[in-house]
């Protein structure tokens, strides 16, 4: 007799928490960390059509995560969460979607720009959501451009006495604004609802979800969405003292919000991809001082809060390690993408647990002996004594099934632990 | 003195000596052919602290704007165009499909301030555009660059369109960025992958025949 989906879901989270709190499962668990657009391509379809119809989006997840049977999926309102229409509806800049300035084939793109110029920062500091709504919304979202002609948000501190400011509001392409804010508002939440279901029903086929929110390093946020890469290392040299004071701006915001988010989706997993505290893109001094401070109370305020972060440390992280033992054991699960495995279970083996790590370009064009010889490498070394769940290095976009196929079933056979 | 003044200004990254020191020299009548040139002294000497690991992107990206205000300063001044010897020609650009350009311009900086001249076709570079400005400049050297999986593909459309048009055997092709690694090298027919921009300065040199024994390890 098989197992119900009901044992399964329970097997495979029992599997997953023991590797996350560093015991020995029953086997190295396999999940496929960001699955993208790999669905779409597995079931046909373009990613353009995954982009706009979620009905397909999410017919094409089920049919991968049934077919390939992972130990857990990764959230896909965490990779999709604002559909096609909705970023049309809003003419938002900061990305190129599938069909929108990319191939109707390819991933979307994100479109980083000086968005907040260098000498913004008194503003922002002194009123982040006025700033926030009259300034920088109006650049990365087309059709908020008449808000910028707003008063001051803080104008209705007076009350009664504010409200004259109101006539502001009614001048026609302000009122047109708003409007497209609430139609691309309207089809974010028919997305959600469509997660939501999604999410149900891989729970009644036996299928955990990774995680319930996702949020940025602050030191991201403000480089990759505020200021750019350029821009903020500038600043970095430049207005130092500035850069910290709105990175401790940034913090309670972020965490809030995370908490909130995992609140409301009742999963405990927050999902954090770091861009540019990795290796090279700043000195070790650096990544002291503006980096990994910030990231550091974020994940403990997290982990305060009962719940289990999950950075993707993107890139290298491979003379970094040593920082992340500063953190409690058995709490976070550390997605890797190219740091050194070795290195990162002789350093990290007792603080963390290790996911990740498999090569896409092997899942992409190898041969099966060499999948499955690295395969059984990661597993030897990271996977020696628990602690290590089996995933891809970063998103599985452009992977290809067959070859997915003969890394996930090796796992499931060689990484029994005996 | 004056010279090395600036030169290490600039490497030690002292935005507003540098400034200084150039704008007294120009104010000086001095030529400003020399000036540019005791600036890009001090940028080899960025390039190299970036490749002995004492530099990180920032202090590129920093010294890059240095850089660029001593030359809007300068420009006005300069009667003819500078002249320098080069190693060698290298047409780089970020493959079809991806608009990723960090490590595009990283690799860009690099061998720039190692001697060669580089033509940076940008993001989303199509393969014909390669060929074409192959064609154009006869570059020995080929740089592709890619962050995301799908160019992979794009790396592998663009050797076949270079072999297409009978120019294969005229370059060698370096491929990197993001997760590419030796098996995409395989995949896509290129010469050789690196790992960083101090590698392919290293291929770069070693294409042109610059590295000779014992000389730049």
């Amino acid at each position: 007799m098989g197992k119900t989906p009901e044992e399964l879901f329970k097997e495979r989270e029992h599997r997953i928490k023991d590797a996350i709190q560093l015991k020995v499962p029953d086997r190295v668990p396999i999940w496929f960390q960001d699955l993208s657009f790999f669905p779409a391509k597995y079931a046909g379809i373009a990613f353009e059509e995954a982009m706009y119809d979620d009905d397909k989006l999410f017919a094409a997840y089920k049919k991968t995560i049934v077919h390939f049977e992972p130990d857990m999926y990764f959230n896909p309102g965490h990779a999709i969460h604002t559909p096609g229409d909705a970023l049309e509806t809003l003419d938002c800049k900061q990305v190129k979607w599938p069909g929108h300035g990319v191939s109707p084939h390819h991933t979307f793109q994100y479109v980083e720009g000086e968005y907040m110029k260098a000498d913004e920062y008194d503003a922002f500091l002194d009123d982040p959501s006025d700033y926030t709504i009259r300034t920088y919304l109006p650049r990365v979202i087309g059709t908020f451009e008449p808000i910028k002609t707003l008063p001051p948000i803080k104008v209705f501190l007076l009350g009664y006495f504010g409200l004259p400011v109101s006539s502001a509001f009614v001048l026609p392409e302000v009122a047109s604004a708003f409007e497209s804010f609430h139609k691309g508002g309207l089809a974010i939440l028919r997305h959600n609802s469509a997660v939501a279901s999604f999410q149900k029903e891989m729970r009644d086929f036996g299928f955990p979800c990774s995680s319930g929110a996702i949020t940025l390093a602050p030191f991201d946020v403000l480089s990759d969405t505020l200021r750019g890469m350029r821009g903020l290392m500038l600043d970095m040299y430049r207005q130092p003292d500035k850069v910290l004071a709105a990175i401790d701006k940034i913090l309670p915001t972020i965490t809030g919000l995370a908490i909130a988010a995992t609140k409301a989706s009742g999963n405990p997993g927050v999902f954090i991809p770091l861009h540019r505290g990795a290796d090279g893109f700043m000195s070790l001094k650096q990544f002291e001082t503006f980096y990994w401070p910030s990231l550091k109370k974020l994940i403990l305020a997290l982990i305060d809060a009962g719940l289990t972060p999950c950075p993707f440390f993107e890139g290298n992280y491979t003379s970094r390690l040593e920082y992340l033992t500063e953190l409690p054991k058995g709490r976070v699960l550390g997605l890797f993408d190219s740091t050194d495995p070795a290195r990162a279970k002789e350093i990290l083996g007792d603080t963390m647990c290790i996911s990740g790590m498999m090569p896409l370009s092997l899942l992409q064009t190898a041969s099966p002996e060499h999948i499955k010889e690295y395969a059984k490498k990661l597993i030897d070394v990271v996977g020696k004594g628990g602690g290590f769940i089996m995933g891809p290095r970063s998103a599985m976009d452009e992977c290809d099934p067959e070859r997915v196929k003969v890394w996930v079933d090796f796992t499931k056979g060689y990484g029994v632990y005996r | 003195m004056r010279s090395e003044d600036l030169t290490s200004a600039l490497a030690g990254l002292k935005e507003s000596r540098a400034l200084q020191i150039a704008r007294d020299r120009l104010n000086g009548d001095e030529d400003p052919m020399a000036i540019l040139n005791d600036a890009r002294r001090g940028m080899e000497i960025v390039g190299e602290r970036f490749a002995t690991g004492e530099y990180f992107i920032p202090d590129l990206v920093y010294s890059g704007e240095i850089l660029k205000q001593i030359t809007e300063m300068v420009k006005p001044k300069l009667t003819k165009e500078a002249a320098v010897k080069r190693l060698g020609k290298v047409v780089l650009g970020t493959v079809a499909g991806d608009i990723h350009d960090i490590g595009l311009n990283i690799v860009d900086f690099m061998l720039d301030t190692n001697g060669f001249e580089v033509y940076n076709l940008g993001v989303d570079t199509s393969a014909s555009k390669f060929v074409d400005k192959i064609q154009q400049t006869g570059a020995s050297i080929v740089g592709l660059s890619g962050f995301l999986t799908l160019a992979f593909e794009s790396m592998k459309e663009t050797v076949e369109a270079i072999k297409a048009v009978g120019l294969r055997d005229k370059v060698k092709i370096m491929i990197g960025g993001g997760q590419v690694d030796d098996e995409v090298r395989r995949y896509t027919g290129a010469d050789a992958y690196g790992r960083d921009a101090m590698a392919a300065v290293a291929l770069a040199k070693g294409w042109t025949g610059v590295i000779r024994n014992g000389e730049n390890t």
